[in-house]
């Protein structure tokens, strides 16, 4: 009883910062409003008792990801309300889009049917810890997958460290130590 | 019942922290005093110790400005986030023996996650303020934050591949109770990565860009006043003691001393954590600040390669010794 209430609390709190972060003509307050929607996904995961989770979800997106968005909304310094009532062009034809896409998502749900159990109820990853079970998943069932990832983060980084390259170096430019990271190194 | 007990527990750990960051001031103005040839507070009751208090009076009465231009709201919220995530972090902290608030298995990830909110207070006040100085105080504190989280993260990967528990307490007890299995000696490098980046993330002397005062004046608490100003300085010091703390947990052996004190079980661990403080005041009296861009190559060109190769001589020792 008292979960589903949590749960519920989650969920409506989620989907109306999730509103309100598209509403908000000011961007910095639709980045504080997907911090707290990042707050109360990690509740939910605490609901489900992946308590490592909760606090990557925290660390990685609150803690780093979003504080990435801040940085550059700062840096193009967005302090005046923006006043353009719209960002794209065919306002009329995405609304009919996003309509049927919402509408479809809607059909979907009689489909939906539980997936079958796990090797992980509640009381093994209770017992085990969650940062252990997920970290045994990772490494043994999951390796492929996981190093899958591994590689298009790497693949990521070394983009990033193309582009922030600096091949032409200009003398008159160089006013700082040759130490000096340049920005974008800064941003990774 | 349990949770009037849970309450009132809660009520005295932080009456006891919020009287030692009272006195943790006191301290720091007396340590630099006679480090630089003076005496310090003086005039306050027997040797100034009243002055923290005075200075507390001083603060609650003091006027509440709000610039004009300043997006209020913000403007407002900024310290008490910076104060509740500081607070919050210390419920996971194991003073003694079965002496913790919530002995969560995630402990140590749950500090990382509030100390890495605690700086949204300071990028929001630096942006509210709506001032050229906060504004860059900010700025700088976001960059620094997030260069810093990952020397300090990486760091104490270590301790967690040693002890094989993110649980603050199972850390401490896998340290034993000898000195010399205290995870400091496998771990130096660790702890030398995780040294200077507890000064990076508390914005302490050498890295206090983000309030650099012949710079920015204040950096990002320049337009605050009265007890707003002070809730910023106390999250700072809560922020020093709660980085203490994890210093004294993961790398000093915790609770655990020479012999067991009876009464008060937490005595090694406190005395830990006060050397911890001392070297933190010892280190603003000595070093003077660094350049913006020397701390930035410091984190990213010394620090993470540091820790990632601490990462990989754990692993290796731990394979070989098994």
């Amino acid at each position: 009883m008292i979960s589903q209430l949590i749960f519920l609390y989650c969920a409506l709190v989620i989907i109306s910062t999730a509103l309100l972060a598209v509403r908000f003509h000011n961007p910095v307050y639709s980045v504080l409003s997907v911090l707290v929607l990042f707050f109360h996904i990690a509740g939910l995961y605490l609901l489900l008792n992946a308590e490592f989770l909760a606090a990557i979800q925290i660390i990685v997106y609150a803690g780093g990801i979003l504080i990435l968005y801040l940085f550059v909304l700062f840096l193009v310094n967005l302090r005046q309300e923006i006043k353009s009532q719209r960002f794209v062009a065919h306002h009329r034809l995405s609304t009919v889009i996003s309509i049927i896409l919402g509408l479809s998502l809607l059909a979907i749900i009689p489909y939906f049917k539980l997936g079958a159990k796990g090797n992980y109820p509640v009381a093994r990853i209770e017992q085990l810890t969650h940062t252990k079970a997920i970290g045994m998943e990772i490494y043994s069932t999951f390796i492929l997958p996981f190093e899958l990832a591994g590689l298009i983060l790497l693949i990521a980084v070394i983009g990033g460290l193309v582009l922030a390259r600096n091949d032409k170096t200009d003398p008159a430019d160089d006013v700082s130590d040759s130490a000096a990271p340049t920005i974008s190194e800064v941003q990774e | 019942m349990q949770i009037l007990i849970l309450l009132l527990q809660i009520a005295m750990l932080l009456a006891i922290v919020l009287l030692h960051v009272a006195y943790l001031t006191y301290f720091e103005r007396k340590i630099i005093g006679h480090m630089q040839v003076r005496m310090g507070p003086m005039r306050v009751g027997w040797h100034g110790l009243l002055q923290p208090i005075a200075d507390g009076i001083k603060s609650f009465f003091k006027e509440d400005i709000i610039p004009q231009q300043a997006d209020k709201p913000l403007f407002l919220a900024a310290p008490i986030i910076c104060l509740v995530t500081m607070l919050a972090a210390l419920a996971v902290l194991p003073f003694a023996e079965g002496w913790v608030l919530a002995d969560i298995n995630i402990g140590l990830l749950f500090i990382f996650a509030m100390s890495s909110l605690a700086s949204y207070g300071i990028i929001l006040a630096g942006w509210a303020s709506n001032s050229k100085y906060t504004f860059l105080g900010g700025m700088r504190s976001m960059a620094q934050v997030i260069s810093y989280e990952i020397p300090m993260g990486l760091s104490l990967v270590g301790v967690m591949m040693l002890s094989g528990s993110l649980n603050l307490s199972e850390i401490v007890a896998a340290q034993g109770t000898s000195i010399f299995s205290i995870y400091l000696f496998p771990q130096i490098i660790g702890f030398f990565v995780f040294f200077i980046a507890m000064l990076a993330e508390t914005n302490r002397v050498p890295f206090d860009l983000p309030e650099a005062e012949t710079e920015l004046v204040s950096g990002y608490i320049t337009e605050y006043s009265g007890m707003r100003y002070a809730l910023f300085f106390m999250a700072e010091y809560i922020g020093m003691m709660v980085i203490a703390s994890i210093g004294t947990i993961c790398f000093l052996g915790g609770w655990n001393g020479p012999f067991a004190i009876p009464f008060f079980p937490p005595f090694w661990f406190i005395l830990k954590v006060y050397g911890f403080l001392f070297v933190f005041i010892w280190i603003r009296a000595t070093l003077p600040r660094y350049r913006y861009d020397q701390l930035m190559a410091l984190g990213w060109k010394l620090l993470i390669p540091l820790a990632l190769l601490n990462i990989f001589l754990t692993g290796l020792l731990k394979v070989l010794v098994r």
